[in-house]
């Protein structure tokens, strides 16, 4: 996958394969051209060149399939203050073309899930911040997609609702939903199955976290990540 | 179709519960349409003068009289002296102090010309101007009367007649332009604020990652405001229908029809804005000076167009509501149907089209 603007690469040959069910840690620096290749993947960007499937769809061809087939969050959480928990979810849900009966069910268990059914008819922005954060990913995988994007999902959020945060993911991973997410935490790449590492619009490592640390000679995957970033610097 | 019908609903959500939008969706129209019709006015209606008799004979009494029955005048007050003039001139009320000169109608017997000085608070330089003419005219046409009796050598009397508004009533102009204005702001500005609230949120991402097209969210986004927009032009011609004697001559679903067109020209305008502008600050901006300002100033509103410089002249041909005030005013107070403001139309609906395919060009290339 290769994304020019004009003469400035953002995306440099990316090649990688994630596998069903697999939660995929996109790592790179602010401007290493990770959310240009989540732009590409959900549909919102058009690639140079490339052959790319997401699902199994073609990027190309079958945009319209792959859009019923993913999720979306970002770091904004892209709820709507002024509307009720209850109006998101119905709102979101309803976008997806889900009936009614199957939303109002489903909602019913989500929020007891969640522990919210008290805020059912509260608006959001009377929510603290990790709940909106919860409730966003729980819409995000609410037409249950078989992917979800994440495009740093944690920002701003206290160390033990990401804690809890990352248990939702989990939990989704569990139900064979493939997660995609960027991040700036190295302690959540950790959690990650697989992660990769972008420096200037090129993947400089893929692998298990586990097998980098060996590669790279270091304890923490923040060491591996400033190794590679180090490399970057010097050549720049 | 039933997803459309709910990202309409979540719109109606924004606007009701956003205490603002709704002050400017139907607060203002009301309000503004009120202050151009009553305040800002060029009309003149009971101003308060004052009078100073030092002859008080016949003639002089007659002429007061026939300004304060003439309806544009109400003697406020009666003065006595030249000194009291400056007092009452300064204390704002008064508009205007008409003095008879003494022996004013033996003069006028004996002399054949009589004296009468106006002085007017010119600190408001067009009323002023106004009250000293509708002053003149009433006293010369009341002096042509008294020569009626004497033989007059040759006398060419132009009458006048003001067709179309023939009491040259200032809110047979307002009301056009005031709608013109306000469907402007409803339609252009509160769609682009709308759209850049979602880009600003984040919430437009999500949007576009959906299976909804982008055509889908944009149209979702406008039609509350075609709505609105409409309910607002029906208020606007009733208002001026019944509280300012406004006359509909025209056929009423042409006047809808044009509102309509106007309407999603200016939608698309807003559309256009919100392509260009990434958070509401921008999105407002953008309108007041684009839009509000060259409506108020350039559309032939407030200043008439024939009056403008040459290439002030060229600038109104820009810009939309010049053409929709038109179209109004034919419609409503010449009762024109569409054989004579086709042309207009016509410019309406091509810059419909052309906002339209710049907006959906603007929109695809941010898509890449």
């Amino acid at each position: 996958m290769t994304k020019k603007f004009g003469s400035f690469t953002a995306n440099d040959n990316l090649n990688f394969e994630v596998g069903k069910g697999e939660i995929f840690g996109f790592l790179g620096a602010n401007g290493a051209g990770k959310t240009t290749s989540i732009k590409i993947l959900c549909g919102l960007s058009v690639p140079t060149s490339g052959e790319i499937e997401v699902a199994g769809y073609d990027v190309y061809k079958q945009a319209e399939i792959i859009k019923k087939n993913i999720g979306y969050m970002s770091q904004k959480f892209s709820l709507y203050e002024d509307l009720t928990v209850w109006e998101n979810i119905r709102f979101y849900a309803g976008i997806y073309g889900m009936p009614i009966k199957t939303i109002k069910s489903k909602a019913t268990i989500l929020l007891k899930r969640l522990e919210l059914e008290h805020a059912r008819n509260k608006l959001i922005a009377s929510l603290p911040l990790g709940w909106k954060q919860k409730l966003a990913f729980s819409i995000a995988i609410f037409h249950e997609p078989s992917i979800v994007f994440l495009d740093e999902p944690t920002g701003g959020v206290d160390p033990i609702t990401r804690r809890q945060f990352w248990d939702m993911i989990y939990e989704a991973a569990n139900k064979d939903i493939t997660v995609f997410v960027t991040t700036h935490y190295m302690d959540e790449a950790e959690y990650c199955h697989r992660i990769s590492i972008m420096v200037d619009g090129r993947i400089e490592a893929i692998d298990t976290p586990a097998n980098l640390k060996k590669q790279f000679e270091t304890d923490s995957i923040e060491n591996v990540f400033i190794k590679l970033a180090r490399q970057s610097n010097f050549k720049g | 179709m039933k997803r459309f019908f709910g990202f309409i609903k979540k719109e109606f959500f924004h606007i009701f519960r956003d205490k603002r939008t709704m002050l400017i969706l139907f607060g203002m129209p009301i309000i503004q349409i009120l202050l151009f019709g009553y305040v800002v006015t060029n009309e003149i209606k009971d101003a308060e003068i004052a009078i100073l008799d030092l002859s008080k004979d016949d003639i002089s009494q007659e002429i007061t009289n026939k300004l304060s029955s003439s309806g544009y005048f109400q003697i406020k007050k009666v003065l006595h002296s030249h000194t009291e003039i400056e007092d009452v001139l300064k204390s704002g009320i008064i508009k205007e102090v008409v003095v008879f000169e003494a022996d004013f109608a033996k003069k006028i017997e004996r002399e054949g010309i009589a004296n009468i000085q106006l002085i007017a608070d010119a600190s408001d330089a067009n009323t002023a101007n106004l009250i000293v003419n509708y002053t003149k005219g009433i006293i010369s046409n009341y002096a042509i009367s008294l020569r009626k009796d004497v033989e007059m050598p040759l006398q060419i009397e132009p009458e006048i007649r003001m067709f179309y508004n023939e009491e040259l009533k200032g809110a047979f102009m307002f009301v056009p332009g005031t709608m013109a204005l306000i469907l402007m702001l409803i339609s252009a500005m509160m769609t682009s604020i709308s759209i850049a609230r979602e880009k600003e949120l984040g919430t437009m991402e999500v949007l576009l990652v959906s299976p909804l097209r982008p055509f889908q969210i944009i149209i979702g986004k406008v039609s509350p405001y075609i709505a609105m927009a409409f309910v607002n032009a029906v208020v606007i011609i009733a208002m001026g229908v019944f509280v300012f004697n406004m006359p509909v001559l025209g056929s009423i679903s042409l006047l809808m029809l044009e509102s309509l067109l106007f309407i999603v020209m200016a939608l698309a305008l807003g559309i256009f804005i919100s392509t260009v502008s990434n958070s509401q600050q921008v999105a407002m901006f953008i309108s007041l000076f684009a839009l509000l300002l060259p409506t108020m100033l350039l559309s032939g509103f407030i200043f008439p167009i024939e009056n403008m410089p040459l290439v002030l002249q060229w600038l109104s041909s820009i810009i939309p509501p010049k053409y929709f005030i038109i179209i109004i005013k034919n419609v409503m107070l010449k009762g024109t149907g569409i054989s004579f403001v086709w042309k207009e139309t016509l410019v309406l609906l091509g810059m419909t089209v052309f906002f339209i395919l710049l907006s959906v060009k603007k929109f695809k290339v941010r898509l890449e």
